[in-house]
C-alpha cells in the first residue's frame, strides 16, 4: 500500500453497478475498519480516468451500452491500472466486469468489445441466459462460495489460466467452472453481492493488500451463507431431477 | 356497449382459472387467467373497451397511485370512470375491470410496463401516462433499455397518440418523443439506471437543468409543467398548491403527473383535480396505518425496487419513529435481494430498527455493514412490537406487503 489508508476503488458505479455491486466495496472497507485499519471507499465516476493509486479495483456488472462505455474508459486507463497492479493492487471483477478484464467480449450481434486483457480470457454471448443461485467449490483454501448469477456470457479461459473454482450448481463460465483466480485477482460471475455472502473471499482480497488479518466475528454472514448454500443445493437437486426426467423423455 | 356472450364467458373462465391457480398454490393467478381469456376470446379487450375513453398509466414506480389519482380527478369532474384500482395490471386484471362498465365513460387503467405494447391497439387507447423506468426484478424481466425500446416502438407506430410523460427520465423521454407528448418535469430521482444515452450509448451529463448527451445532443425537453421545489404543481407556468394526505415527495410527483394528464387531456380544472387528489389517503392498501396490539400506530409502506426503497427510506428517516425492514425473495419480490446494497440503509442510524421477513439474514447483514443497530425477528408485526418509539413504520417487499394486507384486511 502506498500509505496507511486502504483505498477501495468502486470503478464506474453508474455503469458497472447494476446488481448491488457497491456492497462489495462497503464490505471491504468495513472489514478493514473493524480491524483497526484506516480505509476509504473511492468512487470513480465514469467521466474520469481511473487513478493508479488505488489498493483494490472493483469492476461490477452492467447492461450492454454501459458495459461498452465502461470498456472504453478502462482501456484508456490501462497503463495506470497496470502500474497499480505492479505495486500490489488487488482486483475483484464480477460478471460484466469479469468479461472486461479478459481480452474481449463478443456480444452476439456482430459487435466485439475489447477488454483490459488482465487475464487470458474471451467471452461470447450465449443462450440461454444463466439466471439463479450459483454454488462454486473454489480451487484452493477457500470455503464453498454462494452467489446469484444473471448473464448470457460464456467465458473461455486460456491454457495458462485457472478458474476460481468448480460449479456445483448453476452456470458460471459455461463449462463447469466459474471465474478466474490468479495473483491478487479474482474474476467471477457471482453476484449477491459476492463479498457480503462470502466473507472468507472478502478477507482473502484484504489479506493480499493488508497482510495477515486479525480475526473478525462473521457468525451472521456464515448463517446467511449456510442458508444460501441450502437454497443453492435445493436448486441443484431440482435441476438434476428435471434433467433426469427430460432424459427419460 | 354490446359485449358478446363469448367474451363474457371468456372473462368468467379467466377469473375461474386464476382462482384455481391461486387456491391450488400453483401461482398468483394473473398469467393463467390472461391466457385463458386470450384463448377463448382473442378480441375480448377490444370488445370490452368499446365506448370507453381509454387512458393507460405505466411506470416502474407509482403507477398504482397515479392511476388512482387520475381516476379520482375524472370522477370529481363528473365523468363515469372505471379503473383497476387494486393494481391488477396484466390483461387478466384489465378485462374484468372493463367488463364492469355500466356504459360509456373513461377507463383509467394501470398497465404493467411490459404489457403496454400488447394493449395499446386492442384497447384503442387515446392517452398514455408514463412515469419513470428503473431497474426492477432483473432476474425476471431483463433490462430497463428493453422496456424503453418496446415503448418507443408503440410511440413510433402511433405518431398521433397523446402521451403525458416525465421529462426528467431519459428512458421515458426517449420512448415518448415520437408521439404527441406533453412533458412534465418531475425532477431527478433514481438516476443510476440512466448513466448512458438511450439514443446513442454515450455518457449523459447531468446538471441542475437535467440531462443532455455529450455526443448526439439528446436532451431533457423543456416544459411549462413541473413539480416545483416546494412540492407543488406548476401548470402552464401557474402554481397549483398540493395538499396531499399521501406521504412523501414521490407521491407529489405522482399527483403532478396525474393532475397534468387530467387537465391537459381531459379538461378537468387543475384545482378540482388537486382537490380530488387531496382526498386520497390510501391506495390499494398502501400508506395504511393500523394499530399494534399496544395501541401504537404501524404505518405500512410497500417498496418494490431500489428507487422505491430509497424514496420511502428518506421519508421514514426524516421522522423519529422505529422502522422494520421486511423482505422476502419470492418470484413477485424478485428472487435476488442484492438490491439491498443499492439502498442507503445508513440513513436509519439512530432509529430503533428491526430486520424481518423470509430473507431476514440478508437484511441483517446489510444493516450490520451500514452500522445500523437492529434486532432480528422474522415476523414483522412481532418485530414492530419489540421496538421502542411512538410509532413504527414497516417497509415491506411485495409478498411481505401482501401478507400484511391480508392480516389487517
Amino acid at each position: 500500500m502506498s500509505d496507511s489508508t486502504l483505498r477501495v476503488g468502486l470503478i464506474y458505479p453508474e455503469l458497472l453497478g447494476t446488481y448491488g455491486d457497491r456492497g462489495n466495496a462497503v464490505v471491504l472497507v468495513q472489514r478493514a475498519r473493524w480491524r483497526g485499519h484506516d480505509a476509504e471507499l473511492v468512487e470513480v465516476p465514469a467521466s474520469e480516468p481511473i487513478p493508479d493509486s488505488l489498493d483494490v479495483y472493483l469492476f461490477g456488472g452492467g447492461e450492454d451500452d454501459p458495459q461498452s462505455m465502461a470498456a472504453a474508459g478502462m482501456r484508456a486507463s490501462a497503463a495506470g491500472i497496470g502500474r497499480a497492479r505492479d505495486n500490489g493492487a488487488a482486483v475483484l471483477a464480477v460478471c460484466a466486469g469479469f468479461q472486461l478484464i479478459g481480452h474481449r467480449y463478443d456480444t452476439g450481434d456482430g459487435e466485439s468489445i475489447d477488454g483490459l486483457g488482465l487475464v487470458d480470457a474471451v467471452t461470447r454471448a450465449g443462450s440461454p441466459r444463466l439466471i439463479g443461485e450459483i454454488v462454486v467449490e473454489p480451487a484452493e483454501g477457500l470455503p464453498i462460495l454462494t452467489g446469484f448469477e444473471n448473464h448470457g456470457g460464456r467465458t473461455t479461459l486460456g491454457a495458462g489460466e485457472r478458474p476460481l473454482g468448480r460449479v456445483l450448481t448453476g452456470g458460471g463460465n459455461g463449462d463447469g467452472s466459474d471465474g478466474v483466480l490468479r495473483d491478487r485477482l479474482v474474476g467471477t460471475y457471482l453476484h449477491g453481492p459476492v463479498l457480503p455472502r462470502n466473507p472468507a473471499l472478502a478477507d482473502r482480497l484484504l489479506s493480499w493488500v493488508l497482510g495477515d488479518l486479525a480475526p473478525l466475528d462473521s457468525a451472521l454472514e456464515e448463517k446467511l451463507r449456510a442458508q444460501q448454500l441450502d437454497a443453492g443445493s435445493a436448486a441443484g437437486l431440482r435441476k438434476w431431477w428435471q434433467d433426469r426426467r427430460l432424459g427419460r423423455g | 356497449m354490446t359485449v358478446s356472450a363469448r367474451t363474457r364467458l371468456a372473462v368468467a373462465a379467466g377469473k375461474l382459472a386464476g382462482w384455481a391457480s391461486r387456491v391450488t398454490g400453483r401461482g398468483a393467478g394473473a398469467t393463467i387467467s390472461g391466457r385463458v381469456l386470450n384463448a377463448l376470446a382473442p378480441d375480448a379487450l377490444g370488445e370490452l373497451a368499446q365506448g370507453q375513453r381509454v387512458a393507460l398509466v405505466s411506470a416502474t414506480n407509482g403507477k398504482t397511485t397515479t392511476t388512482r389519482l387520475l381516476a379520482a380527478a375524472l370522477e370529481a369532474a363528473g365523468q363515469p370512470v372505471i379503473s383497476n384500482s387494486t393494481g391488477a395490471n396484466l390483461t387478466s386484471g384489465i378485462a374484468p375491470t372493463l367488463a364492469s362498465a355500466d356504459g360509456p365513460g373513461a377507463a383509467v387503467l394501470e398497465v404493467d410496463e411490459r404489457v403496454v405494447p400488447r394493449v395499446v391497439d386492442p384497447l384503442n387507447a387515446e392517452l398514455l401516462v408514463l412515469g419513470n423506468l428503473s431497474r426492477d426484478q432483473l432476474d425476471r424481466y431483463g433490462e430497463v433499455h428493453a422496456v424503453a425500446d418496446s415503448w418507443r416502438k408503440v410511440a413510433e407506430a402511433h405518431p398521433d397518440l397523446r402521451i403525458v410523460a416525465n421529462s426528467s427520465d431519459p428512458h421515458v423521454v426517449w420512448a415518448a418523443t415520437p408521439a404527441k407528448t406533453t412533458w412534465v418535469e418531475l425532477g431527478a430521482g433514481w438516476r443510476n439506471d440512466a448513466a448512458t444515452c438511450p439514443s446513442c450509448g454515450a455518457l449523459l451529463r447531468w446538471s441542475d437543468h437535467g440531462f443532455d448527451c455529450t455526443r448526439c445532443g439528446f436532451t431533457q425537453p423543456s416544459t411549462p409543467h413541473r413539480l416545483d421545489a416546494d412540492g407543488n404543481l406548476v401548470l402552464d407556468g401557474e402554481r397549483v398548491p398540493l395538499d396531499l394526505a399521501l406521504p412523501g415527495r414521490w407521491n407529489r410527483a405522482n399527483a403532478v403527473l396525474a393532475i397534468t394528464a387530467a387537465t391537459t387531456h381531459f379538461g378537468v380544472p387543475a384545482r378540482d383535480a388537486a382537490a380530488a387528489a387531496a382526498q386520497i389517503s390510501t391506495v390499494a392498501g398502501r400508506y395504511r396505518t393500523v394499530a399494534l396490539d399496544d395501541g401504537r400506530p404501524l404505518h405500512i409502506f410497500l417498496a418494490k425496487n431500489p428507487a422505491g426503497w430509497s424514496e420511502v427510506l428518506h421519508h421514514v428517516a426524516s421522522r423519529s419513529g422505529a422502522v422494520v425492514i421486511a423482505v422476502n425473495a419470492r418470484v413477485a419480490d424478485g428472487k435476488d435481494p442484492s438490491w439491498l446494497w443499492d439502498v442507503p440503509y445508513e440513513l436509519l442510524r439512530g432509529h430503533p430498527v428491526a430486520a424481518a421477513g423470509e430473507r431476514v439474514l440478508d437484511v441483517a447483514v446489510r444493516l450490520r455493514y451500514a452500522e445500523v443497530e437492529h434486532l432480528v425477528e422474522r415476523d414483522p408485526v412481532k418485530a414492530a412490537a419489540r421496538l421502542e418509539g411512538d410509532e413504527v413504520a414497516v417497509l415491506a417487499s411485495y409478498t411481505q406487503f401482501s401478507a400484511l394486507y391480508r392480516r389487517y384486511g
